[in-house]
């Protein structure tokens, strides 16, 4: 095998990864998984805590130290506690659920590329499980079949809320996995590759966050309603459906669509890293100190925790700060807004790659195009109708429709009954005074 | 997962040579079978979902024996588009049609096994016929190089012949995609608003005209001491129920009709016309309702 590959000079990302031996791949596959499980018992609890903070609450802050194994102690408990199958429950199906919804996620994480090439025990390889040609797409893939586990678990419980969520759930992935795929295709313009390795390399220079920013925020919004998570958590809309999809299952099965949700989070928010934030290479100034030292070695899984501690911080912060969306405006939001906005935005870019590439345009003819671009836009935003004003024939009112009170509006300094209170205070006083001061302390108690 | 680019490595050295590795021969038998598996599974079985199941376990298997035959960016597009889209809305079809409602027995074409047998034969003999001697009679190309979108592997090679090549049949077919969801849209889509949408601010003006009942919204149950349910209706002021907050919908399920017609036999009518009861006071009426 290596013969045949020695032939290359620089061994590519993909060579390396293909030639681990099958204890490294172990490792690293397990290496994951307890990453994915670490991380779930990491995020609970911090949500909990920055959630409650928010709140001005205290969170968790029994069990372990200042709380950090709470959320230990509950999946422990929920592994023991009783199972419960509702009786006109699909059971095979209801079985599978969980299962198909907590693999896929953990399957996502193998493309991520966790840090550059290391050396474990002797063996040169890259800190990523493997590098497809297509990695982009293996976590569409693996979002996509998730999705089946909610669907699924919603119908084979036999219940009409678990129902309505796995309909919503459906429907939500569809429509939001078009705007996410949409939002890698500038992504995948740019870095010229579908291979997420490749895609990091090629933010050597500067994060496509930057360069791509509509794409980014698209893409953002449409991670956090392919996670289900407020304030795009319809599925499991507590004050409508209960639970939502895991509205009937308890134990460990319900403990396996917590972990999906928290593990599909973490993938997403590494995946997000991965494609605008520069994946694993340290940030600028830190990636100046000597040399780029920073972005070789071990040192690169730190920085790229941390930029998926960014994500998942926001993920919390959303939940802390806004409602939930009505279903429709939901819809509308994915249908109305993200799609056409993202179609817009890739024909714009790939015009100008395609000006960029060309040799044959000076630069005084692309400034010609620009400035001609730039003359349609506003001619056509001249196109688009004024809102028309409201009609009012009410009574006339402040910026804020309350009604306007008086200029000469005065207001007294004390109401009758204060001012009665005050009254009896000061006669009271004068009268403790004179009885002296020991009685002082019995009138306040009264 | 590694070991399919390892073989589409070896293959693009040998140049075209027929070698099929151990682990390709091994998931072959696998994942061959589990896709026969599952479309067996989907005639034979009753269930309309499980059905959908078992057809989705075939269109994963064949996206698996793609991903073998060095060609991973069809093997993703399958899983994403046919098991993440269509077979999602096909699931989402027959959840909203209900799970019970697929197993009618009563045949509406006339003749219609007949005529399935029949095309599913001539179609399966054209299919072999075709595909036959293409297994002896063509040679086996090397596949590109999936990490090399230059000499036509993978994404970038696809992508260059869609929009040079085939660019006349690739969009034909998305005219006629566009076509059918028209059609579908233009079909099934009932507007069933009269007019446009009215803004909240109209709503309460026509509220107010006269249009609607009542001008306020319905009354909401009542919350006393002695339960919260949306059964407890509310009262007016000088103590009454209020006949409006009394949901239909409650007081039509088994349980209400057999309390009130236990009531009605029992002579002790209906209870509502005096709130007091609710607050648990007098005794013998709670028993009388238990």
């Amino acid at each position: 095998m290596t013969s045949y590959l020695a032939q290359a000079q620089p061994l590519s990302r993909a060579d390396v990864l293909a030639d681990d031996p099958i204890w490294l791949i172990l490792i690293k596959v397990v290496a994951l998984f307890g990453f994915g499980v670490l991380m779930t018992l990491f995020m609970i609890n911090w949500e909990r805590k920055v959630v409650a903070r928010m709140q001005h609450r205290t969170g968790p802050n029994r069990v372990g130290p200042n709380g950090w194994l709470q959320s230990l102690a509950d999946g422990i408990k929920l592994a023991f506690a009783e199972e419960i199958i509702p009786d006109g429950a699909d059971r095979k199906v209801y079985w599978l659920a969980p299962v198909i919804s907590a693999t896929p996620a953990f399957v996502a994480f193998s493309v991520l590329p966790f840090g550059p090439q290391v050396s474990i025990f002797g063996e040169p390889t890259f800190l990523q499980l493997v590098d497809l040609p297509v990695g982009v797409l293996v976590v569409l893939a693996a979002s996509a079949i998730g999705v089946y586990g909610i669907v699924l678990g919603g119908w084979a419980s036999g219940s009409p809320y678990p129902l309505l969520g796995a309909l919503r759930s459906a429907a939500q992935v569809i429509s939001y996995e078009i705007a996410m795929g949409l939002s890698l295709v500038a992504v995948i313009l740019y870095a010229q590759s579908l291979s997420t390795g490749e895609i990091v390399d090629a933010q050597r220079n500067g994060w496509f966050a930057l360069l791509l920013l509509p794409s980014f925020l698209i893409f953002v919004v449409s991670m956090v309603g392919e996670t289900n998570r407020a304030p795009f958590d319809l599925p499991e809309a507590e004050s409508e459906l209960v639970g939502g999809f895991h509205t009937e299952y308890s134990s460990l099965k319900f403990a396996l669509f917590f972990l999906a949700e928290y593990v599909n989070m973490v993938v997403l928010a590494g995946f997000a890293t991965t494609l605008f934030l520069g994946g694993y290479m340290a940030p600028w100034p830190l990636s100046a100190i000597g040399g780029g030292v920073l972005n070789t070695g071990w040192w690169p899984i730190l920085w790229f925790v941390g930029k998926m501690l960014l994500f998942l911080f926001l993920y919390i912060w959303l939940r802390g700060t806004l409602p939930r969306f009505r279903y429709d405006q939901f819809m509308r939001l994915g249908w109305k807004v993200l799609v056409p906005a993202n179609l817009v935005w890739i024909v714009m870019i790939a015009g100008v790659r395609a000006i960029n590439t060309s040799t044959d345009v000076t630069t005084g003819q692309k400034v010609i195009f620009g400035a001609v671009a730039i003359l349609l836009i506003v001619l056509l935003s001249l196109l688009i109708p004024e809102r028309r004003a409201e009609e009012d024939d009410g009574v006339p009112t402040t910026g804020g429709d309350y009604p306007l009170p008086p200029l000469d509006l005065e207001v007294p300094k004390l109401t009758p009954r204060q001012a009665a209170f005050e009254k009896e205070e000061r006669r009271r006083k004068r009268t403790e005074v004179g009885a002296g001061a020991t009685t002082s302390k019995e009138a306040d108690d009264v | 997962m590694t070991s399919f680019s390892q073989a589409s490595m070896l293959l693009a050295q040998q140049g075209g040579q027929e070698v099929v590795g151990t682990g390709e021969t091994l998931a072959f038998w696998v994942f061959g079978p589990l896709a026969l598996a599952g479309g067996l599974g989907m005639i034979f079985v009753r269930n309309a979902v499980h059905s959908a199941l078992w057809l989705v376990l075939t269109m994963l298997c064949l996206g698996v024996l793609y991903l073998l035959q060095s060609a991973p960016f069809l093997g993703f597009t399958q899983i994403i588009v046919y098991t993440g889209a269509v077979m999602m809305l096909f699931l989402f079809v027959l959840m909203m049609a209900g799970r019970d409602s697929a197993d009618s027995m009563v045949e509406v074409l006339r003749g219609q096994r007949l005529l399935a047998a029949l095309f599913g034969v001539g179609f399966a003999a054209l299919l072999v016929g075709v595909l036959a001697p293409s297994l002896v009679s063509v040679p086996a190309e090397a596949p590109p190089n999936p990490y090399d979108p230059a000499t036509g592997g993978g994404a970038g090679g696809l992508g260059r012949l869609i929009f040079t090549e085939f660019l006349f049949a690739f969009e034909l077919t998305a005219a006629l995609l566009i076509v059918a969801a028209l059609a579908g849209i233009v079909l099934a889509y009932r507007d069933r608003r009269e007019g446009p949408k009215r803004s909240q601010r109209e709503l309460v003006e026509a509220r107010f005209r006269g249009e609607y009942k009542r001008r306020s919204p319905a009354p909401g149950p009542g919350v006393f001491a002695t339960g919260n349910s949306v059964a407890t209706p509310a009262l007016l002021p000088d103590g009454s129920i209020a006949p409006e907050s009394l949901s239909e919908l409650i007081e039509s399920t088994n349980t209400a009709r057999l309390i009130a017609e236990h009531e009605r036999v029992l002579g002790a009518g209906d209870s509502h016309d005096d709130a007091r009861a609710l607050l648990g006071g007098e005794s013998e009426q709670e028993g009388e309702r238990t």
